[in-house]
């Protein structure tokens, strides 16, 4: 992990964005575990085996790989940023990791989790594993029946898997089960939650855990090409790949940042996961930031074909990127992204999960001539039941 | 003080169950707004909102079963930040307001979030309602005391509503602590689902908000099976 940048102070809002809209039981946990980070994040004893676990046991640093047959199609140079290389398949552990070894350090022994796809879910079970920790996930049903392999690999992990009936048995309910199980055994138990949203000190907190990708992706540029990329292009759920890779350039203003959301079945469909695309706003999970509602303002279910994806809300710090313009967010549909998640496999011997592939299909829509780095989350064998139904 | 879903079962149905818990003795009653995704409710009350959703109900729909009752005894809306930002902060006091509620409990907006709201309330003597917990710390419990209209609302329990067996053992020493912050009435919810325990409860407290237990009856009996939980639970107060 780098080191924290300038402003080491909390960060609770990002422009009118973020907050904490919690019970009232939850402040107190939130302060806690913000000033609990705070000291953890500038203590190099904690940085010291975060950074060897992420090295030693995680993988890092992953490579930065300039994909020849890839820019050939595209004219110009891309480089993939390996996280699906990474322990578990996605950048998930990164974060998982860092938050587990918090939780050790604020002395809980209990660690709960929401799963959709299933990637954050086996990065905390396998996380829990690694330091000894009680864990339990939740999962919608209709994930754990989308998602079976990994509901497997939970529990091969020592993880309990308990499923979400309500709502659309989905990541937002998920979501919502966690947050009421906090609610109830904050004294003991530390939520680890799974992207860079949620109530203050969450969206920085998972954002300073997933910042790996970003500050190694500029050395690594640097290394290879002398200057820094054209674009770094990364999908967007939460948010948490791409905040984290966003953050190692967006001070440098001559690099174009590209979010890329899922469309589903199209924008213009109302089956869709593209809040950010589609200027929504509103109070989801903690966090004032991007979220699809209804007029009434009740949260609308999402549409995705990739389960991490499959999310109405995203994090506060990018509803900011967007309204500052700093970021540009886009949204592909199912069927490119589908597309995009086959090309890449013949292109390159590489099957990448189906969120990264929202960004690769993109990029093939949008081809540069200059540098481009796109953040490659996941690996794709979790979907791949999902691509050859289709 | 029972807590009712608004438009739960349906809307006809909500106006008569709140009817008849204000026939049956009721001082006050909380009316929740439904959300689609209610953080602070357990299974019973997430469940009713999800019914009223799912039949359509709107949070017009629910201020309108506030309107029919408000004359009768003052109703406070339990309504999550969402809906009265998706509506506009002053509009959606406003129309509360118009509807003759007498308060509003907003459950995901704690103190710091909550001063805008306050504003908009006190402009139309609408009570914004605080809640605290049981782990609210003591500084922060003076702060939350000095903003507080209406009442002060001690949540009983580290948890989210639903009904409970037992009160929680500390509950004596939260509403002396949450007493020395303010000055207006405490009242104490969640958990709350028996005679017994609101008895236990109103020697502590000026106040027994009774919220699942309530909603669970309305689910299985209706205005009837309400009016029949009320009167006992009032009952038990005397
Ligand atoms: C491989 C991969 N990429 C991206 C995501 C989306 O999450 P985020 O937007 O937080 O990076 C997920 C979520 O499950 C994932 O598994």
């Amino acid at each position: 992990m780098s080191s924290p940048g300038p402003g080491a102070a909390r960060e609770r809002d990002f422009g009118p964005y973020g907050g904490r809209f919690v019970p009232e039981t939850l402040v107190g946990p939130l302060d806690e575990l913000e000033q609990a980070w705070l000291d953890a994040r500038v203590d190099p004893d904690f940085n010291a085996e975060l950074s060897l676990l992420l090295a030693d046991y995680a993988g890092r640093p992953t490579p930065l790989y300039m994909a020849p047959r890839l820019s050939e199609v595209t004219g110009g140079t891309v480089y993939l940023k390996r996280e699906d290389l990474l322990h578990t398949g996605a950048h998930k552990i990164n974060n998982a990791i860092g938050q587990a070894l918090l939780a050790k350090r604020m002395g809980k022994g209990r660690v709960i989790a929401e799963t959709g796809a299933g990637q954050h879910g086996v990065a905390t079970a396998t996380a829990c594993a690694l330091l000894g920790l009680e864990c339990l996930v939740y999962m919608g049903s209709e994930d754990m029946r989308r998602q079976r392999p990994n509901v497997e690999r939970m529990q091969l992990l020592g993880a309990e898997v308990t499923a979400v009936e309500t709502g659309a048995r989905t990541l937002k309910e998920a979501v919502s089960a966690a947050i009421r199980d906090w609610v109830a055994s904050v004294a003991t138990t530390h939520y680890v939650i799974g992207s860079a949203v949620g109530p203050a000190p969450y969206p920085a907190l998972v954002r300073d855990l997933q910042r790996v990708i970003g500050d190694e992706a500029r050395e690594q540029i640097q290394a290879a090409e002398g200057r820094l990329p054209d674009r770094v292009i990364a999908c967007v759920g939460g948010g948490s790949n791409a905040i984290g890779a966003f953050v190692g350039f967006v001070h440098d203003a001559d690099v174009g940042l590209i979010g890329v959301e899922a469309a589903g079945d199209g924008l213009d469909s109302g089956r869709h996961s593209a809040p950010l695309t589609t200027n929504a706003c509103g109070v989801l999970h903690g966090a004032l930031s991007a979220v699809l509602q209804d007029e009434y303002g009740q949260v609308l279910d999402a549409h995705s074909v990739s389960a991490g994806l499959d999310y109405p809300g995203s994090g506060p710090e990018h509803a900011w990127l967007r309204d500052e313009g700093r970021v540009t967010y886009e949204a592909v549909t199912d069927d490119d992204a589908v597309a995009a998640f086959r090309r890449l496999a013949r292109l390159e011997g590489i099957i990448p999960a189906l969120e990264p592939s929202h960004a690769l299909a993109w990029l093939f829509a949008h081809p540069g001539e200059g540098i481009d780095i796109l953040i490659l989350s996941g690996r794709g064998d979790k979907d791949l039941a999902e691509v050859l139904s289709r | 003080m029972p807590y009712l879903m608004g438009g739960y079962p349906d809307p006809d149905a909500s106006r008569a169950c709140c009817a008849a818990a204000a026939d049956s003795g009721a001082d006050l009653i909380e009316l929740g707004v439904p959300f689609s995704d209610p953080l602070a409710d357990g299974p019973v009350i997430h469940a009713a909102a999800g019914e009223a959703l799912a039949g359509g109900v709107t949070p017009d729909d629910v201020l309108s079963v506030c309107e029919s009752v408000a004359a009768q005894v003052p109703v406070v809306l339990m309504v999550y930040a969402n809906v009265v930002l998706q509506a506009g902060l002053s509009a959606y006091v406003q129309r509360a307001a118009a509807a003759g509620a007498a308060g509003m409990i907003v459950p995901d907006l704690p103190h710091d979030e909550s001063g805008e709201l306050r504003e908009a309330c006190d402009a139309q003597d609408v009570a914004l309602v605080p809640l605290v917990a049981p782990n609210t710390a003591g500084c922060r419990l003076d702060a939350i005391g000095e903003d507080a209209r209406g009442f002060v609302y001690a949540v009983s329990l580290t948890g989210t509503t639903g009904e409970r067996s037992t009160l929680p053992p500390e509950l004596a020493t939260m509403v002396e602590r949450v007493r020395a912050a303010t000055t207006l009435p405490v009242a104490v919810g969640f958990g709350i689902s028996t005679s017994e325990h609101a008895s236990a409860v109103a020697d502590l407290a000026d106040g027994v908000i009774v919220g699942s237990r309530v909603v669970r009856a309305a689910g299985e009996g209706g205005s009837a099976a309400v009016g029949e939980l009320v009167s006992e639970l009032a009952r038990a107060l005397d």
